[in-house]
């Protein structure tokens, strides 16, 4: 990556009032909404989103196109798409820039995208806590709907489509597509079992795709400029602009729109300013909590993109990184985590309800100076029996930020354990909540 | 059954209005909930019979989805609710520090509400504000970011008299290597 510097933001660029619908239509809004619905067929969006190598930005980085391509032909009944505003998973603030700062490309790439798999209505599912941000997502709404860009005859045209905006009310797990669904009916968020996909039995039983309010971002920029235009932008097999949301102890942070691919190292030192107070780098969770975290002698050469991370241990997520300096303490920064964990785990499988408690329980007893060594392999031993088997990958996100940490910052663990060597053998704790 | 809370004619019309947005009435529970929440305060065994009644669910349906939920709130609480996130990023820019400093300045403890029932203080899960962190939520809305024990202690005495905080839009990070010189 020789060229960031030149790269000018796309998604959120610096244009004063943009959330306006006049000054995003002066921009160039809403023209790749025009174009489509005069000129493409749905099929054509899917190939030239597929063709464009976009990428999913809520956290599993599946090809966006062809999920797309997975919706069945429509059958005259609802079909539906659901965006994803649930951006609860710790580290990631990306999502609600875009809500604030560029509301309407969300808008023209949902439209886009909902044209494209045919669907009859939208639900942009928005977390509880971005209450002042629904409102500002309301207010574009009724913008593009007096415009005629949402609702009956699209622009003259015979495509029809409503778009609601359904508020969360604190539920991490609301966040996972199933879930999510089963909050828009109505219900306690309890993720379904797959297959059926949701693109087979999705909301309300009917066919449905999940996007994340990033990636959808992404679609007007790829009709407007060509499928080959984006697929120069950033690494290769994971092109396009990347919203890195940098946090935790840099001296710059924020959301920062760059190519995707850059170096982890230069994120840190040259975009977001260095560590805080000059101390020197402990640790770098690369995409959100779920994402191991990268020991500061593992990110040399390592850049933000799938390929890369996987190679050294960790994963993309959300691109939500959360930087730690030297004076962090591990065994704090993991208890916390893991308790996040167990607060959101939503009680349906019993390896993640009893899982995550248990790890709580016994990392709290490490933290504390009571842990006996073995209690590093019982950790690991309840990752194993957490990991795949359960319905959703809420348990998996638990279990890798410990095992890994535990792995890769061992000796802080275990200088904690010896501190108890000889105490008292303590009775196990049981596992009631 | 008779109920002490009831929906205004307007109300009910909102309510219409959102049925609209969804095929099956069950759907419009999260929304109306919200809407009970706004009038009443809490969802008390009484709004949660009323919003049974309004969409033709069971309460114990409607109870069931209050509390799976964490921002419903199904007790009584203070007339602000500060939810301080001490989730990741916050944390380790200090918020477990601003958790105990609230406790101390207000006399209760974390999840309590003070005895003349104007606050309630509960730690949180991340509130998806890490770059403004540490950063609080103002009765399930407002953001009050960049906390320290100064705007902290600013903030209570703002609410002591009646002020609520205005929206504060947090500007992108500076892109300063935009303004170099191309070496
Ligand atoms: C526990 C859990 C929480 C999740 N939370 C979110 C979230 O807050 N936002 C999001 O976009 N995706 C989240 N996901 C991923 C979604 O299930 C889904 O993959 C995504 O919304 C698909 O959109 P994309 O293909 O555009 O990335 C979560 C997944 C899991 C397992």
């Amino acid at each position: 990556m020789t060229n960031w510097k030149a790269y000018r933001p796309l998604l959120l660029p610096p244009i004063r009032g943009l959330d306006r619908i006049e000054v995003y239509e002066q921009h160039g809004g809403y023209e790749a909404l025009r174009r489509v619905l005069a000129e493409w067929t749905p099929a054509r969006v899917i190939e030239e989103v597929k063709a464009s190598g976009l990428r999913g930005r809520g956290g599993a980085g599946f090809s966006t196109g062809l999920k797309w391509s997975f919706m069945p032909p429509p059958d005259g009944r609802p079909r539906y798409l659901c965006v994803n505003g649930d951006e609860s998973e710790p580290g990631t603030f990306k999502d609600r820039q875009i809500l604030e700062f560029n509301p309407h490309l969300l808008i023209e790439g949902a439209l886009i995208a909902a044209y494209a798999i045919q669907a009859t209505a939208i639900y942009l599912y928005i977390r509880g806590e971005y209450a002042d941000w629904i409102d500002r997502v309301e207010v574009a709404l009724l913008q593009a709907r007096e415009r005629g860009y949402i609702g009956e005859r699209v622009l003259g045209t015979d495509w029809s489509i409503a778009f609601y905006v359904h508020r969360g009310a604190g539920a991490y797990i609301c966040g996972e597509e199933s879930a999510l669904m089963e909050s828009i009916e109505g219900k306690r968020a309890y993720p379904r079992q797959k297959p059926p996909f949701p693109a087979q039995r999705g909301l309300w039983g009917r066919p449905t795709t999940i996007n994340n309010v990033e990636t959808l971002a992404n679609v007007p920029l790829i009709i407007r400029h060509g499928a080959e235009w984006y697929n120069q932008i950033g690494a290769p097999k994971h092109p396009g602009p990347i919203l890195y949301g940098i946090s935790g102890h840099v001296n710059r942070p924020g959301v920062y729109e760059l190519p995707s691919g850059m170096p982890i190292e230069t994120l840190i030192y040259e975009v977001a300013g260095g560590i805080r107070g000059g101390k020197r780098l402990k640790a770098v969770i690369p995409g959100g909590s779920s994402t191991p975290p990268l020991r500061a002698d593992q990110i040399a050469g390592v850049t933000m993109d799938a390929e890369s991370l996987r190679a050294a241990g960790s994963m993309m997520g959300t691109a939500g990184m959360v930087v730690l300096d030297e004076d962090t303490d591990m065994v704090r920064v993991l208890v916390r985590i893991a308790e996040f964990y167990h607060h959101e785990s939503c009680g349906q499988c019993t390896p993640c309800r009893e899982g995550t408690g248990w790890l709580v329980k016994i990392l709290r007893r490490i933290e504390r100076g009571e842990g006996k060594p073995a209690d590093l392999e019982l950790l690991l031993e309840i990752c194993n029996q957490m990991e795949g088997r359960t319905v959703c990958a809420l348990a998996d996100a638990a279990a890798w930020p410990v095992r890994h940490t535990i792995q890769r910052f061992r000796e802080e663990f275990e200088a904690r354990c010896r501190g108890s060597l000889f105490s008292v053998p303590e009775p196990i704790p049981s596992t009631s909540q | 059954m008779a109920t002490e809370y009831t929906f205004s004619a307007e109300e009910l019309a909102r309510i219409a209005d959102i049925r609209r947005r969804y095929p099956t009435a069950r759907a419009a529970l999260m929304p109306v909930l919200w809407m009970a929440q706004e009038k009443f305060g809490w969802l008390s065994r009484g709004v949660i019979e009323l919003v049974a009644q309004t969409l033709g669910l069971s309460p114990a349906e409607v109870y069931g989805v209050a509390t799976f939920y964490t921002m419903y709130h199904t007790e009584a609480h203070g007339r602000y609710v500060l939810d301080l996130c001490t989730c990741l990023s916050c944390q380790v820019l200090g918020a477990e520090e601003l958790l105990h400093y609230l406790e101390e300045r207000l006399g209760v403890r974390d999840g309590q509400t003070t005895p003349d029932g104007l606050f309630t203080i509960r730690h949180t899960e991340c509130l998806g504000a890490c770059g403004s962190g540490p950063v609080l939520m103002l009765n399930n809305r407002r953001y009050v970011h960049r906390l320290s024990r100064e705007r902290l202690d600013q903030l209570l005495e703002e609410l002591r008299q009646g002020r609520i905080p205005e929206f504060e839009s947090i500007p992108l990070p500076e892109r300063h290597w935009e303004n170099e010189e191309p070496s």
